[in-house]
């Protein structure tokens, strides 16, 4: 079988973009960091790949807000090649900025779009930027393939943007993948636990078909022992369930 | 046609930096503040239609789900709008470089939309809550403008004035025929000493004519002490001793005598490099950003960040920045508003600004920040230190810097030049004045991340396709040192006028020696010079040839084909004079403290730990991206909850190999008001402790040292300099660890009525270890009760400059000392204990001593301690409790050994300097017995954590 190709996309500002690489080259897959510049001169298609990333960064310096002036390169440069990408039944994945790209150019949360965007990803509450590992709890109902099996993780979050801010009215039909627990799985709690103050604790969110995934937390920041903030302190142990999420995608990819 | 856009949050949301500003205002004593909001304003020099003005409205500028707009023309009410509602508004003053505008006008035109020239930004607020005239004035002049970059609008705003155009006139110093007064005056606008000044009039007299400006004003830069540590180099008598050149005779010397065939390439470069895994190389580089961070805490700390980074991007031909780490002196943060002098940023207003500077820049580049310290002094008032260092990785065969040949182009890549930092480094090299704030506000500048992350990224590119022959960074000096500097061995032709500019208006020399930000030059070949640039397009960097290199060994700069300076690259670099200088060193004597040994010690313990030095920065550490790049293994916060503080940081730069790159630092400013000898020795050791306790050993260290000193023109404070870069040396040979770069920044001093208030001498020793093995490293946190409790090294009666003596008022005189030889045999024991992994947690023994080592060990842990002191090792007899518990003499570890492995622990301990002195308990009490066994402190875990994290909790 050939290997399954994943395009991690650089823009201005794009700084996670080596170890998201290097977590799905270790999930089996190869990588290309494409710069945006080289899709849009079409030097490079979109649909030569199965997976697209968008990672981690400050992309144009999250200049006027976090994400917006890429999230526009997107929509008006790339609109088409990729909608043509995801009818062809290519994999999204945004990680931090690349949820506020996501967000912002109204791919997220996708079908429910209608005209008026109703979700948004603003400053955090404690006016921080805040680097600090976080417990998440996976919705059962999502359609997520990103996060098949996986019930609880243990992510890094670094951001200053990562609140969710969403009318009410559209809660129930959001496809939530993702919330911030406590270290038992509770939902119902506040800050540090829920870093930045989001609308019920959401962490991450899908579209209908499960195959466009964006989260404010680094699964690439999570994929080996000694990632984890606890490795010294009981070793042996199982730390890596950041992997699961790229390992998830290209099994996904690979079955197509 | 001016637009103005306003953005507000919509009113159901709420609005955080109103909230932070409330906060703020209320911390200033005013308490009358009910609520605060904050807009952000765009200005738009633009000719649109409505509906292309609505789209950059909705579409761009304002968030639709969040946000709502308001389009005018003007800029509508000031002042005070209502009974109790007062708005302010704050743009940047004219020929400040609005980081924002390039990334608007590039998402405007995504749009579709060509007719905007020019965008500004400014901020709005409105404030809420009874104010007077004087209080509203004073929340403008303490937290929302800074003179120096901002003012706060009151009239119609000139958002667009109109560069003037300069007009080439070439402009000639008259040196030769100038009289006495003449020469001194020439010699004060340049910076230059009698002795300079009469080498160049010399050198001048030979060509037979006058030197233009730029010829002076590069003398004056590559001259300056910033550029060539004319100090560090100088003839020193001190005493019966002559020293010829401090640094070659201290800290190159170690170097050179270990040599050390790891070490690749030192005190050459811009950074120094040493041999990582055979096959890649690291680089190090840690900067000082003091005086511009004093007047305009934000640009001149982010600058700071910048310029250490890119000191790592021009190091051999060209490094991948890997880590910052970042050391800063204030003042208290709780310092008095009315004691503080004229002209001087009150510490907590310079803290928040420098912290936020340098997170956002280096948040916005990718590097994590792993590692650092902050320490308050009231002597650092008025001139806070500013290090920020970079950790490299580059191939180990590209690890030399570069030699171009003579017809080799110069290609100047990255930001536009503006009248940024002229003026940098003569002002970094004098002394701070009242006035700083008024005259110096050109040698300041707000940097843009983004600009240098591109820079970085297409760099690597064209590294890894070998298409330049050598690299370096524009700093200070700005092209005049980078190209002047670069050029030394062959010689130069450069065409200022092609120097891509941010505005028109700069002259000739103003372009020579701007020290605007993000830009790095190459040398470059004829025949790659296409694919560089195009290279360089694609990723939206703009580079620029600007002149060949020659083979004729002069500096010649050319402006519209006029030749503006003609120097021998001989008189340049090796025309200065040799300065001398005089130091002496007298033994300050302090009171001996006198007081009783306190009967519950408990209470010292949370007063240590909630000192601003001792206490958690944990509000500093996570406002920073400490895991990007995915390296990190041993992170700044570690612990049951990640809280607790973590010795050294520790990452794995190669994702998919285990070996590891440790780094620490070490610095105690306080030890240097009783002996700047101990001082350095100390933080050498205190570094090196730290590399050890985390699992490494002094097999790959190497060490840097930045000096922060007061006027070295004072024979005094030169002897302060001298001894302890003596100290550097001799810890050094010892250890084993050799220097491979440093700096130095002297005249860190404030002229305040007359009166010269010197900050405290200042060493930072920062060091890099290699580890084999990153699987072995060891955090500090307790990790299982009933676990031993060893202490390794020997306690002395050494409490002089420790933070014991500071709770009681004193300062003292018994300095920590340090025995190099028997450190180094017990961390090389110790080193051998954690390779065989009979280490549960380490922790080096620091400020505050055993006393506030066991408490962070324990609260870190969850974990409570029973220990006894009477088991101590000491070095000397000592008879109080508190003394012992508080001393903070070197080289000592606590450590955390299971049961089972006493035996093997101990054999390879060996010594009578180590020996258990308690237990690890699950009672979440920390509790301690004195020498005579009596209970002398019980306290909650959980109450010495709450002391511990309050002070720094904003």
């Amino acid at each position: 079988m050939s290997k399954i190709k994943t395009l991690i996309l650089r823009a201005p500002g794009t700084n996670c973009d080596v170890e998201t690489a290097f977590a799905f080259q270790q999930a089996g897959a190869t990588t290309s960091l494409v710069h945006i510049g080289k899709l849009i001169c079409h030097e490079e298609q979109l649909c030569d790949y199965q997976i697209m990333v968008i990672p981690g960064g400050f992309t144009y310096g999250d200049d006027i807000s976090a994400g917006k002036v890429l999230a526009n390169e997107l929509r008006l440069k790339l609109g088409e090649d990729i909608e043509k990408f995801m009818d062809k039944g290519g994999l999204i994945l945004g990680i931090c900025n690349g949820f506020q790209v996501l967000v912002k150019a109204g791919i997220l949360p996708g079908s429910l779009q209608t005209g008026q965007p109703m979700l948004t990803l603003m400053t955090n509450d404690s006016g921080k930027f805040e680097c600090r590992w976080v417990y998440l709890s996976v919705s059962k109902e999502s359609p997520c393939v990103f996060t098949k099996g996986i019930e609880l993780m243990y992510l890094p979050v670094a951001h200053a943007e990562g609140k969710v801010v969403a009318d009410p009215a559209i809660l129930p039909k959001l496809n939530v993948v993702l919330y911030y627990t406590d270290e038992s799985g509770n939902r119902k709690v506040g800050y540090p636990y829920n870093p930045n103050g989001s609308i019920a604790n959401i962490a991450g969110i899908c579209d209908a078909s499960g195959r466009v995934f964006a989260l404010m937390p680094h699964p690439e920041r999570c994929i080996r022992d000694t990632q984890h903030p606890q490795w010294t302190r009981q070793k042996p142990g199982k730390y890596e369930n950041g992997f699961q999420i790229f390992l998830n995608a290209v099994r996904w990819a690979q079955s197509l | 046609m001016l637009y103005r856009v306003e953005i507000w949050l919509k009113n159901n949301l709420q609005d955080v930096r109103g909230l932070s500003l409330v906060k703020d205002i209320y911390d200033l004593g005013i308490t009358t503040i009910s609520n605060s909001r904050v807009a952000d304003i765009y200005w738009l020099d633009a000719d649109l239609e409505p509906h292309d003005l609505a789209l950059i409205c909705h579409s761009l500028l304002a968030d639709p789900v969040a946000q709502e707009v308001r389009c005018g023309t003007t800029s509508g009410d000031k002042g005070k709008i209502g009974l109790n509602c007062h708005i302010v508004e704050v743009a940047y003053n004219a020929g400040v470089t609005d980081p924002v505008e390039d990334t608007i006008k590039k998402a405007v035109l995504d749009l579709g939309i060509r007719k905007v020239k020019g965008v500004k930004t400014a901020r709005r607020y409105l404030i809420e809550g009874q104010l007077d005239e004087y209080q509203l004035e004073t929340i403008c002049n303490r937290l929302l403008v800074n003179p120096i970059i901002q003012h706060r609008v009151t009239v119609e705003p000139k958002i667009f004035p109109v560069s003037p155009q300069y007009e080439f006139k070439l402009k000639n110093i008259s040196i030769l025929d100038a009289d006495e007064v003449g020469l001194a005056e020439i010699g004060r606008r340049f910076g230059f000493t009698n002795d300079e000044l009469r080498a160049i009039t010399n050198y001048f007299s030979c060509q037979g004519r006058n030197p233009t400006d730029a010829e002076l004003e590069t003398l004056a830069q590559t001259w300056s002490e910033h550029c060539v540590h004319k100090t560090f180099k100088s003839r020193i008598k001190f005493g019966d001793m002559a020293i010829d050149n401090l640094l070659e005779s201290t800290i190159m010397k170690a170097t050179e005598e270990l040599n050390k065939p790891w070490c690749l390439s030192v005190f050459k470069d811009n950074a120094g490099v040493i041999d990582f895994d055979g096959r890649w190389a690291l680089c190090f580089k840690v900067e000082t950003h003091n005086h511009p961070s004093a007047i305009e805490p934000y640009g001149g700390a982010s600058t700071g960040i910048g310029g250490a980074v890119r000191d790592v991007l021009g190091t051999g031909l060209g490094a991948k920045p890997i880590l910052n780490t970042d050391v800063f002196c204030f003042g208290p943060p709780d310092f008095s508003y009315d004691k503080l002098p004229r002209g001087v940023l009150h510490p907590r207003r310079v803290f928040k600004g420098v912290r936020a500077g340098v997170a956002d820049y280096a948040n916005r580049l990718g590097i994590p920040t792993l590692n650092g310290a902050i320490l308050f002094d009231e002597q650092y008032i008025a001139n806070p230190l500013v290090f920020c260092g970079t950790l490299g990785l580059l191939p180990k065969d590209l690890s030399q810097r570069g030699q171009q040949k003579p017809g080799d182009l110069v290609v100047l890549a990255g930001g536009r030049t503006g009248r940024d930092g002229v003026h940098g480094v003569t002002f970094a090299s004098e002394p701070l004045t009242a006035e700083s704030v008024t005259v110096s506000y050109s040698a300041v500048q707000i940097g843009n991340p983004i600009v240098e992350k591109r820079l970085i990224d297409v760099i690597l590119q064209a590294r890894e396709r070998g298409l330049y022959s050598r690299i370096t960074d524009c700093g200070g000096g700005g092209l005049s040192s980078a190209v002047g500097e670069m050029a030394a061995e062959t010689g130069v032709r450069v065409y200022l006028d092609r120097v891509p500019l941010k505005y028109a208006g700069l002259s000739y020399t103003e372009i020579w020696i701007s020290e605007s930000q993000e830009r790095m030059i190459l040398a470059v070949p004829t025949d790659n010079i296409e694919e560089l640039l195009t290279l360089f397009a694609a990723e939206g960097v703009e580079a620029t040839v600007i002149g060949e290199f020659t083979n004729d060994r002069r500096l010649q700069l050319f402006y519209q084909e006029n030749l503006v300076c003609d120097l021998s690259m001989e008189f340049l670099h090796k025309g200065r004079p040799e300065i001398e200088k005089e130091a002496v060193w007298k033994q300050p004597q302090y009171t001996e403290p006198e007081f009783a040994q306190p009967q519950d010690l408990g209470k010292d313990l949370l007063q240590i730990l909630a000192s601003w030095n001792v206490c958690s920065k944990e509000w500093v550490i996570r406002q920073y991206d400490h895991e990007v790049q995915g390296t990190s293994v041993l992170k700044p916060l570690v612990g049951e909850n990640n809280d607790g503080p973590g010795d050294a940081a520790i990452i794995k730069p190669i994702l998919d190999s285990d070996m590891g790159v440790i780094v620490s630092n070490g610095i105690n400013h306080k030890y240097g008001k009783i002996s700047p000898y101990w001082m350095a020795a100390s933080a050498v050791d205190e570094a090196l402790r730290q590399i050890i306790a985390v699992g490494g050993n002094l097999k790959k260290v190497a060490l840097l040292d930045n000096f922060s000193w007061g006027d070295t023109n004072q024979p005094d404070i030169l002897g302060a300099l001298a001894l302890a870069a003596q100290a550097c040396y001799d810890m050094a040979i010892i250890y084993g660890t050799p220097f491979i770069s440093g700096k130095d920044s002297l005249n860190n001093e404030f002229e305040l009525e007359g009166k010269i208030i010197s900050i405290p001498h200042t060493l930072l020793i920062s060091a890099i270890g290699v580890m084999e093995d990153v699987n072995r490293a060891i955090s500090m946190d307790f990790k299982q009760a009933g676990d031993l409790i060893y202490i390794v090294g020997t306690t002395q009666n050494e409490l002089g400059g420790s933070e014991y003596f500071k709770t009681h008022g004193f300062i003292g005189n018994r300095v920590p000392k340090v025995n190099p030889q028997l450190a180094k045999e017990m961390m090389d024991k110790l080193s051998k204990a954690t390779e065989k992994g009979l280490v549960r947690a380490c922790h080096d023994l620091s400020e505050g001593g055993l006393g506030v080592a066991l408490a962070e060990m324990a609260f870190a842990g969850g974990l409570g301690a029973t220990v006894y002191l009477e088991h101590i090792p000491l070095g000397e007899p000592i008879k109080r409790d508190d003394f012992i518990l508080f001393s903070e003499s070197n080289s000592r570890f606590l450590v955390e050994v299971m049961p089972e492995n006493k035996t093997e622990f101990e054999e390879i301990m060996n010594t009578a300097n180590s020996a258990t002195i308690g237990q690890v308990t699950d009672a979440k009490m920390l509790e301690i017995y004195g020498m005579n066994g009596r209970k002398v402190m019980a306290e909650s875990i959980g109450e010495l954590k709450r002391a511990w994290q309050k002070p720094l909790c904003w």
